[in-house]
């Protein structure tokens, strides 16, 4: 299979950034195409802009693995923007890969990261530009296998018609196995077709494949039952689970973008998982169990990565950073190695607590001291209960008091407005932490020009958490409450300048509501919107929501439900929820009694916290049992050593 | 508790002046991305490069004027600061094969003379530009630039930070002419002209917009455009020179 740049290539002056388009990224692979029945080729899209997709680590994983392997072939595709589209379109170009320009729909296996529900148009559009039909069902041995994964994928229902199958949890270990699956059914043959193939795959369980389950609806709307329609295939489908991060150093060789991207920085995952139990957060309820890294594998990942990519920023990843047991060591260390060098280092990490401003001290310790971030997500202390985000007020201003105190100007505070039992009240008191974190800057710096932005996100309830059946607040209370936050903030002009406010409108949320707790009749509603022109989802200057009512009020109404069934309607505790089926280890009763736990919480009850497992007992959320997996952390006692100074090529002056 | 100071970066000892090509599909990008991807090859390399003191340090590297997104180059310079002597020998075989290919050192020399800037921009400078017309024959091409080079001037409108500005193409254009097309390249006509730089400088856009509107030029497909020189400009002969020489 040849490269196919020469049909692209007259069309990029005519396209805004074409280099993203072009591949030939530092990091990037091309292998030769290979013998048809023993290869097995994979093309990975992310489905969003270049600028979004590269930096992705699931992405820049999976293609460094798969490429290690041999007679197995790994190309990146991205969500072509509007402009290029249309001319691909007018052209008669197909959706290319942007490494060897080979068109997706050669490959065997088009394997999409949904990291985020509203990159789903994304995915029909290059289906489209692919020539591979929209639906599962219209495809045949010629095609590529759709293959859905990422933390959208434990809930793929939306896009059942449109995915061949999914895999849940962590990817570096089924991928492999899902290329040998593809594999075999190559070398044998391609025996039963299609059907056959996906037969092999559903077998173990580990892979999910909508099209051998069935569901069907009870009176109410609600679903009545999700069952397998053929033998062999298990009732439910687990998760994936990599113990030993150690043993998997991803990203070795990081793609180095040339175009410009969101994040241009070499990212370190420390750990994995999260178990300080925010009842609101998906991410921390489906990657359990923590899996640390030890100190020494992020310190030769550093390192490695620096050389290899050149970049001049690190960023040590993972839920909540400063809760790796050996951070403070982390942190020491790599200041120390990279001290003098120009790199600089960073920690995502929004915990509210004084440790974290002495790890990003160290961090910044020759860098400015711009921002800092965190994030008490509730406006007030019961609603910090209800979502189980044990910071109180107290903890919020002594935190940014040795902030402000050790010379960082800028703090960021993240709420969540629209949280389950949520009143106006509860958001009006995020305008009275907020003059409390500037009075306590102004006293601890000594200075008038300090600042403090408010960020706030809309709570979208996601599957798998205890949240799950909670109901979304329409957009136009989240919006109304917003409105008087920020009616609120700009009341008292001593601290109105200090306080930025930064949010979006609620109606981008609700399309993520339907989106993430969806089931199969969403799917065409999806694929009305996309035929209606919707396209990058996630941009607010693409995003139409006249588009998805419209087309949601259409493509429900048959069923006698609508967009606030699925949005803003509070689900009982007999509910079959569409994502039932799919095991995330999580015990569906202990999520709902954490849920009531929540309410009563809600209500002024003396509810214990929920601790977590890492320093306190198991609470039996079920994940550790149900999935054979185990908490894995240090501390390892090990240091960084300096690392020996490099005499590069070019550095000859001095020898 | 005061902030600590920054780190102290470590004085410049040397600077070197470097000639690139920016080819194929590398022409896509715009002087940012070459930019970064410049940064990152030059650590790749361990090149000793200077960096500015303060709380955010960057690398001490001096752009000439860079052609458009879209178009190549066979004559892009840039100076860098060195905090440890590098020969130039040295830093051109490290960079060129740290630099992501189609980025590609052609030369590299110490740093002497007039800046980097005067000499490729300054005033009294040029630019040698080859464009490529895929699926115009060379007379109809010829055609056109005879018509174009009949005029004695000839402006058109162009967007600039600053707002609206008024470019004389035709003014700023010394010579132009249909070149043969070698054996690589069939079915194609090749405009090579000179052209002086100015405030702001000629670009093939803007060539391209006079053959349009001036002669009806409408190449079926984008023409691809190349600085083959940039330079002290000759003004006698036409002939643009080699700044680093």
């Amino acid at each position: 299979m040849e490269s196919h740049f020469h049909l692209i290539e007259p069309l990029l002056p005519r396209v805004r950034k074409p280099l993203q388009y072009v591949g030939g990224e530092v990091g990037s692979v091309v292998k030769p195409w290979g013998e048809d029945a023993s290869t097995v080729r994979w093309a990975l899209m992310y489905p969003d802009a270049y600028e979004v997709g590269l930096p992705n680590q699931g992405v820049q994983i999976l293609y460094e693995v798969l490429n290690e392997q041999p007679d197995t072939i790994a190309e990146r595709t991205y969500a072509v923007l509007p402009d290029l589209e249309a001319l691909m379109r007018e052209h008669g170009v197909p959706q290319l890969t942007v490494d060897a320009h080979r068109p997706v729909g050669a490959f065997d296996v088009l394997g999409v990261s949904f990291a985020t529900e509203l990159g789903y148009t994304n995915l029909l559009t290059a289906l489209d530009l692919a020539g591979i039909p929209l639906h599962a069902a219209d495809r045949d041995d010629r095609h590529p296998l759709v293959l859905a994964g990422g933390h959208a994928a434990f809930n793929p229902e939306p896009v059942a018609d449109f995915i061949d199958a999914a895999v849940l949890g962590d990817g570096e270990e089924i991928v492999t196995a899902v290329t040998e699956v593809v594999r075999g059914w190559k070398r044998d043959g391609r025996p039963g077709g299609r059907d056959e193939l996906l037969g092999r795959l559903a077998a173990g369980g580990g892979v999910y494949v909508p099209r051998f389950y069935d569901v069907s609806y009870a009176e109410d709307g609600t679903v009545a039952a999700v069952v397998p329609n053929r033998a062999g295939v298990p009732g439910r489908v687990h998760k994936h689970t990599v113990s030993d991060l150690d043993a998997w150093p991803y990203p070795a060789k990081p793609l180095v973008p040339l175009a410009e991207t969101v994040h241009e920085r070499y990212s370190v995952e420390i750990f994995r998982g999260c178990t300080r139990g925010c009842r609101f957060c998906q991410a921390g309820m489906i990657t359990r169990p923590v899996r640390e890294r030890s100190i020494t594998t992020v310190g030769a990942m550093v390192d490695t990565g620096l050389e290899a990519s050149g970049l001049a920023e690190v960023g040590l990843l993972s839920l909540s950073s400063a809760d790796h047991s050996e951070i403070g060591e982390i942190a020491t260390d790599l200041a120390d190695r990279y001290e003098g060098t120009n790199t600089s280092l960073s920690l995502p990490s929004t915990r509210v607590d004084a440790f974290n401003v002495t790890l990003a001290d160290e961090l910044a310790r020759n860098g400015r001291r711009s921002g800092l971030t965190f994030a008490p997500e509730g406006g007030s202390e019961r609603m910090r209960k209800v979502i189980n985000k044990m910071v109180t007020s107290d903890d919020l201003i002594r935190t940014v008091t040795t902030a402000y105190a050790s010379g960082w100007r800028h703090v960021k505070l993240y709420f969540m407005c629209g949280l389950p039992t949520e009143t106006d009240e509860d958001v009006l008191e995020i305008a009275d932490l907020a003059r409390q974190v500037i009075r306590a800057g102004r006293e601890a710096s000594g200075r008038r020009d300090i600042r403090c932005t408010v960020s706030i996100g809309g709570f979208v309830p996601k599957p798998h958490t205890p949240f799950q059946w909670a109901a979304q607040l329409d957009h136009e209370g989240t919006d109304a409450r917003l409105r008087r936050l920020r009616d609120e903030l700009r009341r008292d002009r001593d601290y109105a300048k200090a306080i930025g406010l930064r949010y979006h409108d609620g109606k981008p949320g609700i399309v993520e509501g339907l989106l993430s707790r969806g089931d199969r009749r969403v799917g065409a509603v999806i694929e009305q919107v996309w035929r209606d022109g919707a396209r990058f989802d996630g941009w607010s200057e693409h995003f139409s929501y006249d588009v998805w009512a419209n087309a949601a009020q259409t493509a429900l109404a048959p069923w006698g439900i609508d967009l606030d069934w699925y949005t803003t309607r509070e689900r009982h505790h007999d509910e079959v929820l569409p994502w039932d089926h799919l095991d995330s280890g999580l015990d569906k009763q202990w999520l709902w009694d954490d849920w009531q736990d929540a309410l009563d919480a809600a209500d002024g009850h003396d509810v214990a916290d929920v601790e977590d497992c890492r320093w306190n007992p198991c609470y039996f959320c079920g994940v550790c049992p149900t999935l054979g997996s185990s908490i894995e952390t240090g501390p390892t006692g090990q240091r960084l050593l300096p690392l020996a100074p490099v005499a590069g090529a070019a550095s000859g002056g001095s020898r | 508790m005061s902030k600590p100071a920054p780190h102290p970066q470590r004085p410049v000892v040397a600077r070197l002046r470097v000639r690139y090509a920016k080819r194929g599909r590398m022409r896509f990008a715009s002087a940012r991305d070459f930019q970064r991807s410049l940064e990152r090859a030059l650590r790749r390399a361990h090149v000793p490069v200077a960096y500015t003191q303060g709380f955010s340090p960057h690398p001490r590297i001096s752009y000439a004027p860079a052609v458009p997104t879209g178009v190549a180059s066979e004559a892009e310079y840039v100076e860098i600061a060195l905090q440890q002597a590098v020969t130039p020998d040295e830093l051109a075989a490290a960079l060129d094969a740290a630099l992501p290919d189609g980025f590609d050192v052609v030369s590299v020399i110490e740093a002497q003379g007039p800046s980097l800037g005067e000499r490729v921009s300054g005033p009294g400078t040029g630019s040698v530009w080859r464009i490529r017309f895929d699926g115009v024959a060379a007379t109809e091409l010829d055609a056109a630039v005879t018509a174009v080079m009949a005029l004695h001037s000839w402006t058109r409108e162009r967007t600039t930070k600053s707002g609206h500005t008024q470019i004389d193409v035709r003014t700023a254009l010394i010579s132009a002419s249909v070149v043969e097309s070698d054996h690589n390249e069939p079915d194609c006509a090749i405009l090579q002209a000179v052209v002086r730089h100015g405030t702001p400088s000629v670009r093939p856009d803007d060539v391209l917009a006079v053959l349009r509107d001036v002669a009806g030029l409408d190449p079926p497909v984008p023409p691809v455009a190349t600085r083959l020189a940039q330079g002290p400009l000759d003004e006698k002969s036409g002939a643009v020179l080699d700044p680093l020489s």
